[in-house]
């Protein structure tokens, strides 16, 4: 950890414009941009690398509601994104995380981060629909385009989903908004175990529900799914949810929806030697990946229907890097002691060094 | 040289897998947009991943070019062969290898055909929502090569969107597993760097799908409309009202006509333009919307409205959209087939202005869209003995992508660039938005052996002919979109 620089300090350079962050590409030996700082894993710089903060590139350059998309400067804030759509009744359906504690749009790209939402339409990755970046030689590059459906060029917006600003430096973005649901509700059921939960996530399949979110909680023992739609269609639904899994729940509306969701957004943990990770995977692996956390006193809870991990783990980088490769998985370290974002078994190695070479030949950002 | 190549690809494929003879090779010469034709040397049939990294790998070697093919359905020309190379002929690589209900997913080779994974989903009630026209006979890896879409792109997105993970060889032959079985990832997305690239970044032998649940309910509604302006004045109605359709389809009077002519849809026959709509989910939802829908629907004073009141009516108003390209056929010796898209709430103004260019040169221009995404489909239609006339068709259809453009859209939504709009990829991005994509394109192909002259400008060109269309769509069995 001694070679990380936190993302606040002072050295950070603070571009007002695009020109100004192609000329600090140009004239800084490595750079990494940096948001918020609400992950500061991934924004942390190594040796030799200086912070960008692109806090100064912010702002909702257009928003059309009719169109269903708006383009930002990469540093504006989501709270700022999400008060504008929620004006207009829409949304970003995949629930980007760490809204509330400052996260950029472009910060949250990088990061390719989602949040319980994703569950029914996708996450990060599915909403974007075009960048503009800066390359490793100071080109302006644009990818994808403004317009929902659009198949011209590589698909470099969805490579930039998750890039950790190890490929370019984002400066904009184009989104895919949806109308948001007039409401929400949520069932809450008591799980003893995972797998109990996965039992029930299969006895609710063949109902063909929407749910917007489906939460796996082992810490609460509970499993909550959310419902969306208009408030008069809910007695119904949620009675008809509970019939086909055979068992009642307690039942969260309005408010309590709400307030229950917030709190299970993820955040910094609060113990200084905890490090908070993402670990993509899937119910195949869920119930012994679940024991190896439960052993080792992670607090964990699985989003959307099992497919991803939001774990605060306090055994040490090492021991989280070891327990992912026993199982074959990989991960992204957010907060806390960890020395670099991409932990575990990532593939796509070989692919992606090919990748990097074309936009960063010189690594003028740093390396994976 | 070329001897030495063909003797060394004997010793890989039997010569029942290995087509060299002239009249074995002219099915492979052109795809769905017939306009261009090349000869390949050879046509080889891999019937597994192994045969297909052996077969890339001997190109490798001898740097001979390849194209891979599934059912030839490309309307941008993206499958036609490079003259002087091979083709791989992946209809074989057909199996569907896991169907995993508990995950939602499939893992399927790149021949398997795109409804296919519908139909064997369906007993898990899950399907794979991706559903270009062609759906019934074009594959998974063409759908991946070209990030196919579809009449649901808005609410449910391209096939990027329903792509998890895939395994795939690269034009040097080495063999890369991207992305995985979740739906979320660690680190760049690389699968979603390789939906999409046009066959330029080699071969996807596995491919891991997302399936989704089969709704519960369906209510589609049938809007007839004096002006097609007031058609997609309701769409940007009904977008407004906060309600999220999966499908919304426009068809203008042309195009109603070839549709009647073809499938006898019931189409109301006077018409100038028809709305199709499609809302599904939970009956309870979907119920309480198709209230709303019909309320703005009516708002928008269509002539006729009509709401299919079983599955077979449902299926029937889908069949005459679905058809509607073959369709034109009936009523144009040949046509072209635009993909341009514009944002939503200038569709009005982009119909008004391909109408009046075609007039202005006489040319007739049916037009069906997924007004839903702003994806339109003009159909220029002209006769290709009248010389001069495809030229003069080819024309219109740039004019229409440069409108495309000047109104803030794509040069295509769904059937890529390939061969037929490559020349329109600097009229969207920048020299050094090209160059960059070119890095990109020799980084992973350093030879340019995959597939090469397809998406940049500049590369050899395959013969231009104007006749027709592909005897196998003129059989029935194939169809555009």
């Amino acid at each position: 950890m001694s070679a990380m620089a936190p993302f606040s300090e002072p050295s950070a350079l603070t571009p007002g414009s695009v020109a100004e962050v192609v000329d600090l590409v140009a004239r800084m030996p490595m750079v990494l941009a940096v948001g918020a700082g609400t992950k500061p894993v991934p924004s942390s710089c190594p040796e030799g690398c200086t912070p960008v903060a692109m806090r100064c590139l912010s702002g909702i350059v257009e928003y059309d509601p009719g169109e269903l998309t708006f383009t930002a400067l990469a540093g504006t804030p989501l709270g700022e994104i999400e008060a504008a759509l929620a004006r207009h009744g829409q949304y970003l359906p995949f629930d980007p995380p760490f809204a509330r504690a400052g996260a950029t749009l472009g910060g949250t790209i990088a990061a390719g981060l989602s949040g319980a939402g994703r569950q029914r339409f996708g996450g990060v990755r599915d909403f974007i629909l075009g960048i503009r970046f800066v390359t490793g030689l100071g080109e302006q590059v644009r990818g994808g385009g403004k317009v929902v459906k659009n198949a011209a060029g590589f698909d470099l917006p969805k490579l930039f989903a998750g890039s950790l600003g190890r490929l370019g430096i984002l400066v904009e973005a184009t989104f895919k908004v949806f109308p948001r649901p007039k409401a929400f509700a949520t069932l809450l059921f008591a799980c003893g175990t995972v797998s109990e939960a996965l039992q029930l996530l299969e006895t609710l399949r063949p109902a063909s529900f929407d749910f917007e979110a489906v939460e796996i909680l082992p810490d609460e023992s509970a499993i909550a799914i959310r419902l969306g739609g208009a408030p008069e269609s809910f007695a119904g639904r949620l009675a008809a949810a509970e019939r086909a899994a055979g068992r009642s729940a307690s039942r969260l509306l309005e408010d309590a929806d709400d307030a229950f969701w917030r709190n299970l957004e993820p955040a910094r943990p609060a113990g200084a030697d905890e490090i908070l990770a993402k670990v993509p995977l899937t119910a195949a692996e869920l119930p012994a990946f679940d024991a190896a956390l439960a052993a080792a006193g992670a607090r964990r809870r699985y989003s959307s229907g099992g497919n991803v991990a939001w774990i605060e783990w306090s055994l040490g980088f090492e021991a989280l890097e070891a327990a992912l490769r026993v199982q074959g998985l990989s991960g992204l370290a957010l907060a806390g002691p960890a020395p670099r974002p991409l932990i575990g078994a990532i593939r796509g190695k070989a692919f992606r060094s090919r990748v990097k070479a074309a936009l960063d030949p010189h690594n003028r950002f740093p390396d994976f | 040289m070329r001897s030495r190549f063909l003797t060394a690809l004997g010793s890989l494929f039997p010569p029942s897998r290995l087509l060299i003879q002239a009249a074995e090779l002219a099915p492979f010469e052109s795809d769905a947009l017939t306009a261009f034709r090349a000869r390949p040397i050879a046509v080889v049939i891999p019937e597994s991943k192994e045969d297909v990294i052996q077969a890339v790998r001997l190109c490798r070697d001898h740097g001979v070019p390849f194209v891979a093919r599934g059912s030839g359905t490309s309307l941008s020309g993206g499958s036609v062969p490079v003259a002087g190379g091979i083709v791989l002929a992946l209809n074989r690589l057909n199996r569907i290898l896991r169907i995993d209900p508990a995950r939602r997913i499939a893992v399927v080779e790149p021949g398997v055909i795109n409804l296919t994974v519908s139909q064997l989903a369906a007993r898990h009630r899950l399907y794979y929502a991706p559903d270009p026209s062609s759906q019934s006979i074009c594959t998974i890896g063409g759908n991946v090569a070209f990030n196919s879409g579809g009449a649901h792109c808005l609410k449910y997105g391209m096939t990027s969107n329903h792509v998890l993970g895939l395994t795939a060889v690269l034009p040097d032959g080495e063999v890369v597993e991207l992305g995985g079985e979740s739906l979320e990832g660690a680190g760049p997305d690389l699968h979603g760097l390789f939906v999409g690239n046009e066959g330029l970044f080699g071969v996807a032998l596995e491919i891991t799908l997302r399936l989704l649940p089969i709704p519960e309910s369906y209510r589609t509604i049938l809007a007839a409309y004096d002006r097609v302006e007031d058609a997609g004045e309701a769409v940007s109605r009904i977008v407004a009202s906060g309600l999220l359709p999966g499908a919304m389809e426009i068809m203008d009077r042309l195009a109603i006509e070839a549709a009647e002519a073809a499938v006898h849809a019931g189409y109301p026959a006077d018409a100038n333009a028809i709305l199709l709509v499609e809302l599904e989910g939970e009956r309870a939802v979907v119920d309480l919307d198709f209230a709303r829908l019909s309320e703005v629907v009516r708002l928008s004073r269509p002539r006729e409205v009509r709401v299919a009141r079983d599955a077979s009516e449902r299926l029937l108003f889908w069949k005459g959209r679905k058809s509607a390209f073959s369709a034109v056929g009936r009523i144009s010796p040949d046509y072209l087939v635009q993909d341009g898209v514009v944002p939503r709430s200038r569709l009005g103004e982009a119909l008004g202005e391909i109408g009046r260019m075609g007039r202005e040169r006489g040319i007739r221009v049916a037009n069906v869209f997924h007004a839903g995404d702003g994806n339109l489909h003009p159909l220029i239609l002209f006769d290709g003995r009248v010389a001069g006339a495809l030229e003069k068709a080819e024309e219109l259809a740039g004019e229409i992508l440069r409108l495309c453009l000047r109104l803030g859209g794509s040069i295509t939504g769904e059937h890529g660039v390939g061969m037929e709009k490559r020349d329109y990829l600097p009229a969207m991005f920048t020299p050094t938005e090209i160059e960059v994509m070119h890095r990109l394109h020799r980084a992973i192909d350093p030879k340019g052996l995959s597939n090469s002259g397809k998406m940049f400008p500049g590369g050899g060109a395959p013969a231009l002919t104007a006749h027709g269309p592909h005897p196998l769509e003129r059989a029935g069995i194939i169809s555009r979109e």
